[in-house]
């Protein structure tokens, strides 16, 4: 799980674990890069069923780094509405390429979160919350007033789809209009998700990912032992805020269009709730709880008017009955076994 | 030269003075012990050494340095380091990962490094092991060296939280009442454990509220009462004191073991 795990605690069965997890990894990459896109290649409507709920379980990654400083983060809509802006205004008004856009609105949403996050990181609990929840939707009125630079409420539509990314003559992406377009959004959000997993695992099982999880546990401790709170708060919120960026941007591309009410509250509150649901102690909850619960959720369209009530009926029996997230499921041992030394 | 000085330190929240006009120059090596009735300043008094509050007026001066109202994490790093009153531990970590979290300060390695896990990175958690493993033998913690710690027996939460602070290799160890709650037995063998950790070359200070204790193991002590300066001497001159015994241990003279 972790550096300081690995040199603590040396079960006799952690290899075997280990080449076990790397299958389980191997074939669910092979699923979803193979077998889904050509299973499904005649159906884009699947297709984009798939792809939105990467790139949703992208955008909620980062907030689930930001539970991980112990801060409920109900802002993450705000800063996909920023990144989806940042594209949107910087490939239509300025003519910029989609590749360039793309990290632009990444750095663009990082840095914003940097400098409200000076601010706001301040705050705990509800308040941290109750402020992010304010955040989304003062962003959200900003973009409605923003007059012809923003487009007002009908927001800014003819937005290119991602042109050819070459180097020295070599086609590294094709043009996404001369392509199969679900395919290609379908891959793009695909390599989003897998960088964005990988990277956030990275940092959570990394000495940061402890520095991370001992401000979740007592900011004034480490304080007291030298631990710069306020730049490490900063830091997780800032990386959480570019993956929501990123995560705009990709949406914009991929409508070609964008408005105000494109990411609102709901939308904040259910990439919190993927994370709370996949399951918070897991780097995969997000994935697993947005996959789920969207997919769920598409299914469920055929139940019409009881769509709503049939899916919050479902989320509130997970969180019932699973407390811990849904991967919580796959682990009885361990839930045994520190059930055994609380009592 | 004095390492710790304090100067005409003074603390208002609001009207009330928590913090009067203190002064005192705590020298190397020294275990200094700071007591007075409840609500005599004593705490506040630490956490504007820390910097965790900022002083109204007075400085704070360590090895020379004015450190008076830097971040709390940067007077860390010059050496000044505290603990806290009961349970203050990262909760969910074992022993051992709270002692290496608590490493940060020796760190060479940048984020970007331990996210790369470059070789310098892999060298300070390597160290940070071996480190964590010394202190925990130090403090006698090897037992449950892999407890998580919210399931510690309560005798043991203490010594974790002073193994943190030793991770973070203070000049200045500032305890916050570390035999409060504790049986004498339990009072003894912390009582060894600081005499032990100032035999290692750190200057102690302590708030502390058992008599027994602080007249066996203090050097000096500061008697505080709202806020003000009662007296300042070695424990026998303090137990002999008028104005200590007239402010504060005269009512009470049990708690004093005399």
């Amino acid at each position: 799980m972790s550096s300081v795990a690995q040199g603590t605690r040396k079960g006799v069965g952690a290899p075997n674990r280990a080449v076990s997890m790397r299958i389980v990894l191997g074939a669910f990459l092979v699923v979803y890069l193979i077998v889904l896109p050509s299973y499904f290649a005649e159906s884009p409507y699947i297709l984009r069923v798939i792809t939105t709920a990467s790139v949703l379980s992208f955008i909620s990654l980062g907030v689930w780094l930001t539970f991980t400083i112990g801060r409920i983060n109900i802002g993450q809509g705000a800063f996909a509405l920023i990144g989806g802006y940042a594209t949107a205004i910087l490939s239509t008004k300025f003519g910029m390429s989609f590749w360039v856009c793309l990290p632009l609105s990444g750095l663009i949403a990082g840095l914003i979160g940097i400098i409200f996050g000076l601010g706001i990181l301040r705050l705990k609990g509800v308040y941290f919350a109750m402020i992010t929840l304010s955040l989304t939707e003062a962003v959200r009125l900003g973009f409605l007033s923003g007059g012809d630079f923003t487009g007002g409420a009908p927001g800014i539509s003819n937005i290119p789809l991602p042109d050819e990314l070459g180097l020295f003559g070599i086609t590294l992406i094709p043009d996404f209009g001369k392509v199969d377009t679900h395919i290609a959004f379908y891959y793009l959000g695909a390599v989003l998700l897998i960088l964005g997993v990988a990277v956030i695992w990275r940092i959570s099982s990394s000495r940061l990912g402890w520095i991370f999880k001992s401000l979740q546990q007592d900011e004034e401790l480490s304080r007291s032992v030298g631990i710069n709170v306020a730049r490490y708060r900063v830091m997780a919120y800032a990386i959480c805020c570019f993956y929501g960026g990123i995560g705009g941007a990709f949406f914009t591309v991929s409508q070609q269009s964008i408005y105000p009410s494109v990411f609102g509250v709901l939308d904040s509150l259910f990439f919190i709730l993927y994370c709370f649901l996949g399951g918070l102690a897991f780097v995969f909850g997000p994935i697993v709880g947005a996959f789920l619960l969207f997919i769920l959720f598409e299914l469920l369209h055929e139940l019409q008017q009881y769509q709503q009530l049939i899916y919050s009926l479902i989320m509130i029996s997970i969180m019932l009955w699973l407390p811990n997230g849904l991967l919580s499921l796959r682990l009885p041992a361990a839930s045994w076994r520190s059930r055994n030394i609380r009592d | 030269m004095a390492l710790l000085t304090v100067e005409n330190l003074e603390k208002q929240f609001g009207g009330l003075i928590a913090v009067n006009d203190v002064s005192f120059a705590v020298e190397t090596g020294e275990i200094f012990t700071i007591i007075g009735p409840n609500g005599a300043g004593k705490s506040t008094l630490f956490k504007l050494i820390t910097s965790f509050t900022r002083p109204t007026s007075g400085r704070v001066i360590f090895e020379g340095e004015d450190i008076t109202g830097l971040p709390a994490h940067v007077v860390a790093r010059k050496g000044v380091v505290r603990t806290f009153q009961e349970t203050t531990i990262f909760k969910e970590m074992t022993v051992v990962e709270n002692v290496i979290v608590a490493h940060h300060l020796r760190s060479r390695a940048s984020s970007l490094g331990f996210f790369v896990n470059s070789p310098l990175a892999r060298r300070d958690e390597q160290e940070f092991r071996e480190s964590a493993n010394s202190i925990i033998e130090i403090l006698g913690l090897e037992t449950v060296r892999n407890e998580q710690a919210r399931n510690l027996p309560h005798g043991y939460l203490r010594e974790l939280g002073i193994a943190i602070a030793m991770a973070a290799e203070p000049k200045a160890l500032l305890l916050d009442e570390p035999f409060s709650g504790m049986n004498p037995e339990e009072t003894d063998r912390v009582v060894d454990m600081v005499r032990g950790i100032r035999d290692r070359g750190i200057t102690i200070l302590l708030v502390e509220h058992d008599m027994r204790a602080v007249m066996r193991i203090s050097d000096r002590i500061l008697v505080l009462n709202f806020g003000s300066m009662v007296a300042l001497g070695t424990p026998s001159e303090i137990q002999t004191d008028e104005a200590v015994i007239e402010a504060y241990l005269g009512r009470e003279d049990d708690e004093l073991g005399i």
